[in-house]
């Protein structure tokens, strides 16, 4: 089956920030990244056919918290709505798939989280099994140096390595990051992304919709998700099987030497096991945005990446572009999207 | 086709104009959770200080047991014992111990492959400082007294590999005659919550015996006025003109009348929840009416609020202690019918 051509045409996102003023719903966040999208687009909020996001109640410390956010768009006349409990990169591949029905041409999604409201590396720790694993309540980060220190073990990746992810988006050198101390050994603070609050909101449309409303549409030409086992004990865990099949499957036999890729890593180590999934050359340019070390927005950051992608193609810096996203603890879900600025499938 | 340029994608979010207000909340509850086929006889055997691990189709033994076998989907049908005592796979340091983890002294997390098993298990393991810690040490489990069927009948793992018997079972357990167990587990979460604009005004307003509504601008709601006041309208996301003080008297649109007792119920049934309209304002919310009885309550009463003493007052709804009828006639149906 052949799927209809369809394009990322806006991106906005609130400022990756340690703390915000506003509630946990977000509204405060969302708000002028659809105000930016309507005037950017020259689009109406009724000009949208199916809404979809991606936040956590857990994050927001209460039931139901996504449906204050509708307060945002407004809810008359009545939308077309759907949220899941995800980095909202996965609300984007929903609309995607709405698109694909036939039913709507233009599909917005948006992730919002305020994780400065609770002491998140804790709050985090509920995506764990709730058997097994929870009962403990192990940090987030904690966690992510099991997996980093199973890497230096098997010789995978050094500190080294870790750190020259780092230095790329900070700018530091490699010496003066080594020298720091460990915080979550054998991880030290520039190993892990600083979560931040933020919101974003990404627009796609057909490509008759998508060609209306921008001069280069970011065409999807390429996308997958898949999952490991959330038995993280039982995996090696310095690779990720599932990064690899969605990346087979969104490349297909296309090259991979694209202009850019963003990845979600939310440690250094994560880049170097993702780059290493997707097979990606060395010519390509990873994370001209900074990725999640520049602020891990949670439920936002894989979004972000996704628009990131897309708004160099739709700015004209490129013309082939990939984005990662991951959900859960240890890279457990992970999704691959190609884009182009030509549209071949 | 369009020539629009693409801009930056950061969108600038406005400070706020006014203070805003903030609570802590932590919400503390229990998950009752049923467990399966592998999950219960894991729970018994922890119970009873051991470890049981799961044998999949092609020989491996995972622990924690898992109820699929992650290759090949089938259910798991073989569960065998393994030691108690292991070898460290992986580890890290956690210098500041949070309240609900294992040990409240700084140790080390790490992912432990026991004796017998092919998986690595998480767990605390107690040591003096990191360097302590090595890839391929060997550890043992330490057993809790009270033990329930969850990971933490486990206290910890120490250096060393001698098994250390479990004490006597000290807790008190449910009788689970089928063999599927269940176990309470306990989650919280402390958030601190922040109000909207709008919220904060309304709350500094009732703080001080004032209702604060807001008048919103354009829209599908223009001109209509929203009590508590909204940010946005809820309808269009329109954004709002003016806050307006309000009256605190007004009608009952619609009610009903609570007979049934439940848990923190703090007035004695039967007594009367109604939606509240107050004057001026084109949204009703939920308050009580008491100072009459029950069943006199009706549509279009007008009612006035009965506040608590003002030393009483905080920054909440709950400075109304509830709605009592003025005794003034009713009002008419049509002067209400579009907000029942």
């Amino acid at each position: 089956m052949t799927l209809p051509k369809i394009a990322i045409v806006g991106f906005a996102h609130s400022p990756n920030v340690a703390a915000t003023h506003g509630t946990t719903n977000g509204v405060e966040m969302l708000i002028p990244c659809f105000e930016k999208l309507y005037a950017q687009l020259g689009i109406t909020r009724s000009d949208i056919g199916f809404w979809c996001s991606g936040s956590s109640d857990y994050l927001a410390g209460r039931a139901f918290s996504f449906i204050s956010a509708i307060d945002a768009i407004g809810a008359m006349p009545p939308i077309n709505e759907s949220h899941l409990e995800m980095d909202a990169a996965w609300a984007l591949y929903e609309a995607y798939a709405k698109i694909a029905t036939g039913e709507v041409d233009t599909a917005l999604a948006y992730g919002f989280g305020k994780a400065s409201a609770s002491d998140v590396d804790l709050t985090l720790s509920m995506q764990t099994d709730p058997y097994t694993v929870a009962p403990l309540w192990p940090h987030a980060r904690s966690l992510g140096a099991l997996q980093a220190r199973a890497g230096l073990d098997a010789g995978t990746w050094t500190e080294a390595d870790m750190a020259a992810v780092a230095a790329r988006t900070s700018g530091g050198s490699v010496d003066d990051l080594l020298g720091a101390d460990y915080v979550a050994d054998p991880l030290r603070a520039h190993d892990i992304a600083p979560y931040t609050d933020g919101a974003a909101a990404v627009i796609l449309a057909t490509e008759e919709r998508a060609r209306e409303l921008v001069a280069n549409p970011a065409f999807i030409t390429g996308w997958d998700h898949r999952i490991d086992s959330p038995n993280f004990g039982a995996r090696d865990l310095t690779v990720s099987p599932s990064t690899k099949l969605a990346g087979d499957t969104a490349f297909g036999d296309r090259d991979r030497a694209v202009d850019v890729a963003e990845i979600h890593a939310v440690f250094t180590h994560e880049e170097l096991i993702v780059r290493q999934a997707l097979g990606l050359p060395e010519s390509v340019r990873i994370n001209p945005s900074g990725g999640a070390m520049a602020g891990n927005s949670l439920f936002s950051a894989g979004l972000q990446r996704i628009g990131y992608a897309a708004h160099a193609i739709l700015a004209g810096e490129a013309s082939t572009a990939l984005a990662h996203a991951a959900g859960g603890p240890l890279l457990q879900q992970n999704m691959v999207v190609t884009l182009s600025s030509e549209g071949q499938h | 086709m369009s020539t629009r340029p693409t801009t930056d994608p950061v969108a600038e979010v406005p400070a706020p104009a006014t203070e805003i207000l903030s609570a802590p909340l932590t919400n503390t509850f229990a998950y009752t959770r049923s467990l399966g086929p592998v999950l219960s006889p894991f729970a018994l055997a922890l119970r009873e200080g051991r470890i049981l691990g799961s044998a999949s189709s092609d020989g491996r033994v995972f622990v924690p047991p898992v109820e699929f076998d992650p290759a090949t989907g089938k259910a798991t049908t073989d569960l065998v014992d393994v030691a108690t005592v292991g070898t460290v796979t992986s580890w890290t340091w956690q210098p500041e111990p949070a309240a609900p983890q294992p040990l409240d002294r700084p140790f080390a997390w790490a992912l432990i492959r026991l004796d017998g098993a092919d998986t690595a298990l998480l767990h605390a393991v107690a040591v003096e400082d990191a360097a302590t810690m090595s890839t391929g040490m060997r550890v043992h489990a330490v057993w809790r007294a009270a033990r329930t069927g969850l990971i933490t009948d486990i206290s910890h793992f120490e250096p060393g590999d001698a098994a250390a018997t479990a004490p006597a079972n000290t807790a008190e357990l449910p009788t689970e005659s089928n063999g599927r167990v269940v176990v309470a587990t306990p989650i919280s979460t402390r958030i601190e919550h922040s109000a909207t604009e709008a919220e904060s005004v309304f709350l500094e307003g009732i703080a001080g015996g004032k209702l604060i509504g807001n008048r919103m601008a354009s829209g599908v709601d223009a001109g209509r006025v929203y009590f508590p006041p909204r940010d946005v309208s809820p309808a269009d996301g329109a954004p709002p003109a003016e806050f307006v003080d309000l009256p605190d008297t007004g009608i009952v649109t619609t009610f009903c009348i609570v007979n049934v007792p439940f848990q923190g119920q703090k007035i004695k049934p039967p007594y009367v929840a109604a939606y509240v309209l107050l004057d001026g304002t084109d949204i009703p919310f939920l308050h009580l009416i008491l100072d009459c009885p029950a069943d006199e309550v009706r549509m279009g009463m007008r009612v006035q609020a009965v506040w608590l003493p003002r030393e009483e007052w905080q920054h909440s709804m709950g400075n109304i202690s509830h709605f009592r009828p003025t005794g003034e006639p009713d009002a008419d149906y049509a002067s209400y019918q579009e907000y029942v």
